[in-house]
């Protein structure tokens, strides 16, 4: 009884009910839902797929969970990725021999140092300018999807690259490439962050600056860091997108990409005001995002309709997550259980 | 006050349809110009898609070729961009004006001053949402209603003898645009002809690779006996090209294709026969627009609305035309 108690009280409670919930509907509406199978020496499911769609958002999540832990957020991200894809594809394009590993690399790793640039530039206007993160990271995210179409010159770059492919639908054992990236960039930060003291310290520079500063914590170098790190997550999930269909498209990559990262974070149970963050709350967030968009697919809800649905989805996890529910669940609970122990005691 | 303004308003109306009658009068009078006198102003959308850098370079070439000067500007995707230029080319006094409406309302007063100047206005692509059509002489463009039904068309036909119910997936464009409101609706008036076609699904993939793949993925598992995938775009078939190989059939064979557009990713796919047919949605709108602008010049009256002529294509005119292909 008490270990059920705590879990309900656990931030992750109705974030994981919400995740259960979602998949029971797709089982009413689609009996094959939990089914995995291996075709061609590929998992493949429902499952799959959702963990598969779901890598971009939750790597960028990841990033953004750090981001806000410090009280920031970073808007660019959506940007970011559809710049690292641009910069990606034309690169592939224009070299000889396109489906080359050696292209690929040299493709990949320039569009992640473009992203580091990307990222120590939001960096440089939170932490020295001062600049507020929504205003500095705004800049980035109107103007990074103009330079993205400059890069691709307003077209849909399509590459016939094997290896590039590879990374947004690949398989490395059977589990797509995708899931796998999106795996070690999750232990990683998880890793960094909690193995050590970074994770403490970015929770403090969130809660206060000031007093985090008199302690001794370097907030500048720490919010680089993250704005920093968030531009990688970012550019990664842009090649995995940028991958996933072969073209770069400068408009529609990552496009309100940000908007999922920042909802997958909350519902994660990690408050926009900074401070406390939870890593595993943002994979759970992850999850009830992409297995929303499936569930509208499955269950044939009509595409006028498929914003409302979101929208209620998202609307109930808050509520049942904001304080002051939880508050009068738990007084509810609490006359509950003083009703039938003088129940129990008139009898 | 109220009185006042009345009078200052039908003065200013009469002033204007005296300006018309005098301008429309001296064009009568001078009949038509020698194409090489004739100034013709273009104000595009901008650039934002390989279908619209086709439309703009095909539009530049076919005035070039009929010897016809072409004022052209880039309005960047902005209103207040394209009505200055329009106001410049009044201005100018060229001797038609031709534009694509970046959205459709807010063009009256500008339609207004061209139309007191005595220019006549043709629309491109786009239509504007004004009560008074006197305002532009004439709207060419595509029919999406009839894309839709041409695509239909050859479902019906090709599942002619089919006597079990065949299932297709619907994926529609971006929720509310015209393009994906006409070709859903052009599409099931047709295929309603024939009971057995079915559309098991339709969800929209935002007129995305990304949207279209990832859309077929879920669908393709909650309805595995998927005959057809009707995709509203190119590129949202090009997704699903993709989704039905991860699931290891083959697309045009195992799942047939129909698409929308004709750019020429898809028109790849449809020679490598992983489409089975495509109605074309085209850019080229060059050769219509100068022929209309010749018919305003010799005085005639073009007609209101004009369709763009485009065809369709199966997997064999696909090898054929793909080399020539612009865009």
């Amino acid at each position: 009884m008490s270990a059920l108690a705590k879990m309900a009280s656990s931030r992750l409670f109705w974030p994981v009910v919400m995740l259960l919930v979602l998949f029971a509907i797709n089982l009413v509406a689609f009996p094959g839902f939990f089914e995995i199978t291996v075709r061609d020496g590929q998992l493949f499911g429902s499952l799959i797929d959702i963990l598969r769609n779901g890598a971009p958002t939750l790597i960028i999540a990841v990033g953004m969970t750090l981001v806000i832990a410090t009280r920031g957020i970073d808007l660019s991200v959506g940007a970011v990725a559809a710049i690292s894809g641009a910069v990606a594809c034309s690169i592939i394009l224009g070299s000889p021999d396109p489906g080359s590993l050696a292209t690929v690399a040299v493709a990949v790793t320039v569009a992640l140092l473009i992203s580091l640039v990307l990222g120590v530039w939001n960096g440089f206007l939170v932490a020295v300018l001062g600049i507020q993160p929504i205003i500095a990271t705004l800049i980035l995210m109107t103007a990074g999807r103009g330079v993205a179409m400059l890069i691709t010159e307003g077209q849909i770059l399509t590459v016939n690259s094997p290896p590039f492919k590879f990374l947004g639908s690949g398989f490395w054992l059977g589990v797509p490439i995708a899931v796998i990236i999106a795996a070690v960039v999750f232990g990683l930060a998880a890793l960094l962050t909690r193995r050590t003291a970074l994770g403490m310290f970015i929770e403090s520079v969130g809660i206060n600056p000031e007093a985090s500063r008199q302690a001794g914590v370097r907030a500048r170098g720490l919010l680089f860091a993250v704005y920093t790190f968030c531009a990688l997550c970012a550019a990664i999930a842009g090649l995995i997108l940028t991958a996933n269909t072969a073209a770069a498209d400068a408009n529609n990559t990552g496009l309100f990409i940000e908007l999922d990262a920042i909802l997958a974070v909350v519902i994660g149970g990690t408050s926009l005001a900074g401070g406390r963050y939870s890593l595993v709350g943002t994979l759970v967030g992850a999850l009830v995002i992409q297995t929303l968009v499936t569930t509208v697919y499955t269950v044939g809800i009509p595409p006028i309709a498929t914003m409302v649905f979101k929208a209620a989805v998202v609307t109930i996890v808050c509520l049942l997550q904001s304080p002051t529910t939880a508050e009068a669940l738990s007084g509810f609970r609490r006359r509950l259980a003083v009703r039938s122990g003088k129940g129990v005691a008139a009898s | 006050m109220k009185k006042l303004i009345g009078i200052a308003a039908a003065t200013g109306a009469m002033l204007l349809a005296l300006t018309g009658c005098a301008t429309s009068g001296d064009a009568a009078a001078e009949g038509p110009k020698p194409l090489d006198e004739l100034v013709v102003g273009f104000a595009q959308v901008g650039a934002e898609s390989g279908w619209r850098t086709a439309n703009t370079k095909d539009i530049q070439a076919s005035f070039e070729e009929a010897g016809i000067e072409l004022k052209f500007s880039d309005a960047q995707q902005k209103q207040e961009n394209q009505i200055k230029a329009i106001r410049s080319y009044i201005q100018q006094q060229v001797d038609v004006i031709a534009f694509s409406p970046v959205v459709e309302t807010g063009w009256d007063a500008v339609l207004n001053e061209a139309k007191a100047a005595g220019i006549p206005v043709v629309l491109t692509d786009r239509a504007v949402d004004s009560q008074d059509d006197s305002l532009y002489v004439s709207f060419l463009g595509s029919d999406f209603v009839e894309e839709g039904e041409k695509a239909g068309q050859w479902v019906l036909d090709e599942y002619a003898d089919a006597s079990e119910p065949v299932q297709i997936i619907q994926l529609e464009g971006t929720t509310g645009a015209a393009p994906a409101i006409d070709r859903a609706e052009g599409f099931a008036e047709v295929i309603s002809a024939n009971p057995n076609l079915e559309v098991v699904a339709s969800q929209t993939g935002d007129f995305t690779r990304a949207g279209g793949k990832q859309v077929t993925e879920a669908l393709l598992k909650s309805n595995p006996d998927v005959d057809l995938i009707y995709a509203h775009n190119d590129d949202m078939g090009l997704g699903a090209i993709e989704a039905i190989e991860a699931a290891g059939l083959e697309p045009g064979v195992d799942i047939k294709i129909v698409t929308v557009d004709a750019v020429k990713d898809g028109m790849q796919a449809l020679a490598d026969g992983k489409i089975n047919f495509i109605v074309e949605c085209s850019p080229l709108l060059g050769a219509q627009l100068v022929d209309i602008v010749k018919q305003i010049n010799d005085g005639e009256t073009p007609e209101k609305r004009i369709i763009t002529e485009e065809t369709t294509f199966t997997q064999e005119e696909a090898i054929e035309a793909l080399p020539a292909r612009q865009y």
